[in-house]
C-alpha cells in the first residue's frame, strides 16, 4: 500500500529544486505565526481510531435518548431508522454473531439496506462526526458529555451496549472491541497511491474483438423524462439538439423562470428538508401554516419561531432552532407565510 | 426573452451524405478523414449547393441575410452593463442540474456539470459541479485562518494575506468525485452524460505548494505518513491524504481559472490533490494536521468506502483511475440527419496523462484511434475528437483511454466481475451510447 521511500525522494528533489531556484531561498520563512494553545484546543478536534484526541467525559444511554429525541429524531427518526432525510443509522441488520466476529454478514446481501452501524469499523468515527458536524443545522453545538451520551444511545440501538450503559473515555476502547464491522475494512487495493497496482485493466484489442454487444440495460420510455425534458437540457441549435421527452402538450416553450425568493431562501436555509408547499412532510405544509396565520399580525411570531424552534403547535415533532437563517431571510419567509398564496 | 425571428435558420435540411459518393463514405468510415477526403467532401458539397442554388434564390435568399437582423441595424449595449459577465440568454439550457430523488436534502447533494454542451478541456467556474456535505458557505476572507499542526516543529497559523504573499504556482487539473458514474453500477439509471459523468471538471488552480508550507512549519518527515485536511464549514469535512501526494503536487489553492475560488468551490481556500477523488480536495480549508496513521473519518468509513462482493469495504480508496467518455453525441441528444459528425469527448487519468483514446461505433468490436487535442497535461482532462459519417444505421458508441502508465480503461463487465455492482465509488467503466435509426441517442449497457 505504501511506497513511501520513492515518493518522498521524488518530492524532496522537486522541493529542493523549487527552493534553489530562488535567490531568496528563506525569504518567506517568517510568513505565518505560531498557533497558541487555545487556538489548537479550539480547532484540533479530530479523534483517531486509537482515540488519540478524545476528550475526557461520559454519557449514558438514557441521557442520549433524551438528547436524541430533542435534537436528532426529527431527521433520523426516534430509533435512528428513518430513511426520510438521511440513510438509516441502524435498522436491526446486525446479529450477535456479527458482534462476536467483527464482520457484518448482511453486507454481502444486496437486498439489505446498508446502515451506518453495519459499515463503520471504528467507534472514533461516530464520536468524531457527531462532535464536529451534528446536529445538522447547529454543528459543534453539543457538549462533550452529550456526544458521549448520543454515541451511547446509537450503540444501544444497535444492541452493542445495554440500556443502562454509560460510555466514557475509560471504557470506549472496550466498546471498540464490540463494533460489529470492526474487521470489515481492507486497505489491500491499488487506489491509495498513484503507484498502486490496478485490479482491473481493459483489453487492448482493436479489431474483430470479442465484444458482447447484447443490450442488457437501458432507460425505459417512461423513465426518459424523469430528469425533466431533455430537449431543454441541451443547446437548442447545432448538431446535437436534445430529444423531446416530455409529452408535447405539456411543453412550456418559454424558459422556466429561475426560482425567486422565498423559494430560493427556503431551499438555501434548509426549510425544504422538512416542509413542502402542500401536505405534511416532517413538519406542517406551507399551505397549512399560511392558512393558520394568513393576514394575521404574526410576522414577528413566525420569525421567532423559525429562529428558536419549538414544539406543540403542529404535533409532537419538534421544530429545531434555525439560528443560521439571517434576519433578511427570516423577514422574507415570515412575511410570505403571513401573506399567503 | 423574445426572439423576434427565430426561424428559418438557413439550414440545409438535405442530408449531406447524399451528396457524397458511397465509396468516399466507406473510406471515411473505415479510415477517418484526411486532407484528400476532406477535399472530396468539399467538392461534393459545392456541386450539391450549385444544384440547390435555384431553390434558395427563388425565395430571395435567407431572410437572415437578405433582411438585415436588428443587431446589425441598432446601437448595442454599454460597456459594463453586466459588470461581471454572463452567458448569452440563448444559452440558458446549459446549467448545473440535480438528479431528482438522488438525495433527500439539498445541502448534502450534487449538482452536475453539463458536459454535453462544453468544449475543450476547461470547465467554466460557474458550471463546475457542486458536491457539498452540509451546504455551502461564503467565508469572509479577512476572518479566514489556516492552521497546520500535528507532526511539525511549530504549529502555525496563516491568514489569507499570508497565503497570498507566499510563492505560488498555477496548474491545470481535473477534479472528479469518487462517486462520479456511481448511479450506473447496477443498470442504466440516468439519461444524459450530465448525470452519468457530470461530477467532473477541469480547471486551472492557483495556490501555494503544500510541500512548501509543510517545510515552512517543520514537518517531521521521519514520522509523517498522512495528513488530515479539514474544512471550516459546518460539516468540517475531513479526509486522510497520503503523505506522498501531500509532498508531491498538492496545492493550498485560492485561485480557479484566473479568479478567486467560487464559494461553492471552497472560497477562499481549498486543497487541490491532483489525481485524487474530489472529496479529498477539502473546501473552505481551515486546517491540516500531519499524522502517522489514517484517521478513519466519516467520509472514509461510512461513505467513500468501496464495498466488494465478499462484504469487505475498501478503505482509503483515493486515486481516480483512467476514464473517458464521449460527450457528443451522447445520451438524450439527437442527430438531425445522416452525414458527417465530429465525435468528441474527454479522457483523464489520476495516475498520469492521457496517452491514447480509441473510439468504437460498433459496441467495442472495432476501434479507431481518436485525435487528441493538446495540451496533454498530467492529471488533467484531455479533449479527443474523431471524424464519423453516420449513415442512418444503429450504432453503439464507446471510448477507451490508455494512460501514460499503460493502463487501459476496462469494459463494464470486466470491472463488475472483480468489484461487483455495489461498490458505489470509482466506476471508470467504458460508457456506451446507443444511436437508433432516428438518430436518437440513449444510455445503454452491454452484456
Amino acid at each position: 500500500m505504501y511506497n513511501w521511500a520513492k515518493a518522498l525522494l521524488v518530492s524532496l528533489l522537486i522541493y529542493s529544486s523549487l527552493v534553489q531556484a530562488s535567490p531568496y531561498p528563506d525569504a518567506w520563512q517568517d510568513i505565518g505565526r505560531p498557533a497558541t494553545a487555545d487556538e489548537l484546543e479550539a480547532w484540533d478536534i479530530d479523534v483517531r481510531p486509537d482515540f488519540t484526541g478524545l476528550p475526557e467525559g461520559a454519557g449514558s444511554v438514557a441521557q442520549g435518548e433524551g438528547l436524541w429525541l430533542d435534537k436528532c429524531a426529527s431527521c433520523h427518526g426516534d430509533f435512528g431508522d428513518s430513511n426520510e432525510v438521511f440513510s438509516p443509522i441502524v435498522l436491526g441488520n446486525i446479529t450477535p454473531e456479527d458482534i462476536a466476529s467483527g464482520r457484518v454478514a448482511a453486507l454481502t446481501d444486496s437486498a439489505v439496506v446498508r446502515t451506518t452501524l453495519m459499515k463503520v469499523a471504528t467507534l472514533s468515527t461516530i464520536w468524531d462526526y457527531i462532535n464536529r458536524a451534528m446536529p445538522w443545522n447547529a454543528p459543534k453545538s453539543l457538549q462533550t458529555d452529550e456526544v458521549y451520551a448520543l454515541t451511547a444511545y446509537l450503540l444501544n440501538l444497535g444492541y452493542i451496549v445495554d440500556d443502562d450503559f454509560v460510555l466514557s473515555n475509560d471504557n470506549i476502547h472496550a466498546v471498540q472491541a464490540m463494533m460489529p464491522n470492526r474487521y470489515g475494512m481492507t486497505t489491500d487495493h491499488g487506489l491509495w497511491s498513484a503507484a498502486g497496482r490496478p485490479d482491473v485493466v481493459g483489453s487492448r484489442c482493436i479489431s474483430d474483438c470479442n465484444a458482447d454487444t447484447t443490450i442488457t440495460s437501458f432507460l425505459p420510455d417512461y423513465a426518459m423524462n424523469a430528469h425533466g425534458n431533455l430537449r431543454d437540457q441541451m443547446r437548442d441549435y447545432g448538431p446535437f439538439p436534445g430529444i423531446q421527452t416530455a409529452p408535447e402538450a405539456n411543453v412550456i416553450s418559454a424558459p422556466v423562470p429561475t426560482s425567486t425568493a422565498p423559494d430560493a431562501l427556503l431551499l438555501a436555509n434548509g426549510c425544504s428538508g422538512c416542509h413542502q408547499q402542500a401536505g405534511p412532510l416532517l413538519g406542517p405544509s406551507f399551505d397549512d401554516i399560511m392558512a393558520k396565520y394568513k393576514n394575521q399580525d404574526a410576522t414577528d411570531y413566525l420569525r421567532t419561531k423559525i429562529k428558536n424552534g419549538g414544539s406543540g403547535v403542529w404535533g409532537t415533532m419538534a421544530m429545531p432552532p434555525m439560528p443560521h437563517v439571517d434576519e433578511e431571510a427570516l423577514l422574507a419567509i415570515s412575511q410570505w407565510l403571513v401573506a399567503g398564496r | 426573452m423574445t426572439d423576434s425571428n427565430p426561424e428559418p435558420r438557413g439550414q440545409l435540411q438535405a442530408a449531406p451524405e447524399s451528396f457524397i459518393p458511397a465509396d468516399l463514405v466507406s473510406a471515411i468510415s473505415a479510415k477517418g478523414i484526411n486532407a484528400e477526403r476532406r477535399g472530396l467532401i468539399k467538392g461534393a458539397f459545392a456541386s450539391a449547393l450549385a444544384t440547390m442554388a435555384g431553390v434558395t434564390t427563388a425565395a430571395g435568399g435567407d431572410p437572415n441575410i437578405v433582411t438585415l437582423p436588428e443587431w446589425s441595424t441598432t446601437l448595442g449595449k454599454s460597456v459594463a452593463t453586466h459588470p461581471y459577465g454572463q452567458p448569452s440568454r440563448y444559452e440558458s439550457n446549459i446549467i448545473r442540474r440535480q438528479s431528482p430523488g438522488l438525495t433527500q436534502t439539498d445541502q448534502a447533494s450534487v449538482a452536475f456539470t453539463p458536459l454535453q454542451s462544453l468544449f475543450g478541456m476547461m470547465t467554466p467556474s460557474g458550471l463546475h459541479f457542486e458536491r457539498h456535505h452540509q451546504g455551502w458557505v461564503d467565508i469572509d476572507p479577512r476572518r479566514h485562518r489556516f492552521m497546520i499542526n500535528g507532526l511539525v516543529k511549530t504549529p502555525t497559523v496563516f491568514t489569507l494575506e499570508d497565503i497570498l504573499r507566499l510563492p505560488s504556482v498555477s496548474r491545470m487539473h481535473f477534479l472528479e468525485c469518487g462517486a462520479n458514474t456511481a448511479l450506473e453500477w447496477g443498470n442504466s439509471a440516468v439519461p444524459t452524460v450530465q448525470y452519468t459523468h457530470g461530477m467532473l471538471s477541469g480547471s486551472e488552480w492557483t495556490g501555494v505548494p503544500l510541500s512548501l508550507l509543510l517545510e515552512r512549519v517543520g514537518i517531521d518527515l521521519s514520522k509523517a505518513k498522512v495528513i488530515l485536511a479539514e474544512g471550516a464549514d459546518g460539516s468540517s469535512m475531513t479526509r486522510t491524504i497520503n503523505i506522498a501526494n501531500a509532498l508531491d503536487d498538492c496545492l493550498v489553492a485560492y485561485g480557479q481559472n484566473g479568479e478567486m475560488l467560487r464559494p461553492e468551490q471552497g472560497y477562499p481556500l481549498r486543497l487541490v490533490v491532483p489525481g485524487v477523488q474530489g472529496v479529498s480536495w477539502v473546501k473552505w480549508l481551515r486546517r491540516i494536521e500531519v499524522g502517522d496513521a489514517p484517521y478513519a473519518t466519516k467520509d472514509e468509513s461510512s461513505h467513500y468506502v468501496d464495498l466488494m462482493p465478499d462484504g469487505l469495504q475498501r478503505q482509503y480508496t483515493a486515486i481516480q483511475e483512467a476514464k473517458s467518455v464521449i460527450t457528443s453525441p451522447s445520451g438524450g441528444q439527437r442527430l438531425k440527419n445522416s452525414g458527417y459528425y465530429c465525435i468528441t469527448g474527454l479522457a483523464w487519468s489520476g495516475r498520469g496523462s492521457v496517452k491514447k483514446v480509441e473510439v468504437s461505433v460498433d459496441g467495442g468490436r472495432n476501434w479507431r484511434e481518436a485525435q487528441i487535442q493538446g495540451p496533454v497535461l498530467q492529471k488533467m482532462t484531455t479533449r479527443f475528437t474523431l471524424d464519423w459519417v453516420w449513415r442512418g444505421e444503429p450504432a453503439l458508441l464507446q471510448s477507451r483511454v490508455t494512460d501514460s502508465t499503460g493502463y487501459v480503461q476496462p469494459q463494464r463487465a470486466a470491472l463488475l466481475e472483480v468489484r461487483g455492482a455495489r461498490s458505489i465509488y470509482h466506476n471508470n467503466a467504458i460508457q456506451t451510447w446507443r444511436v437508433n435509426r432516428a438518430g436518437e441517442v440513449d444510455n445503454v449497457q452491454l452484456g
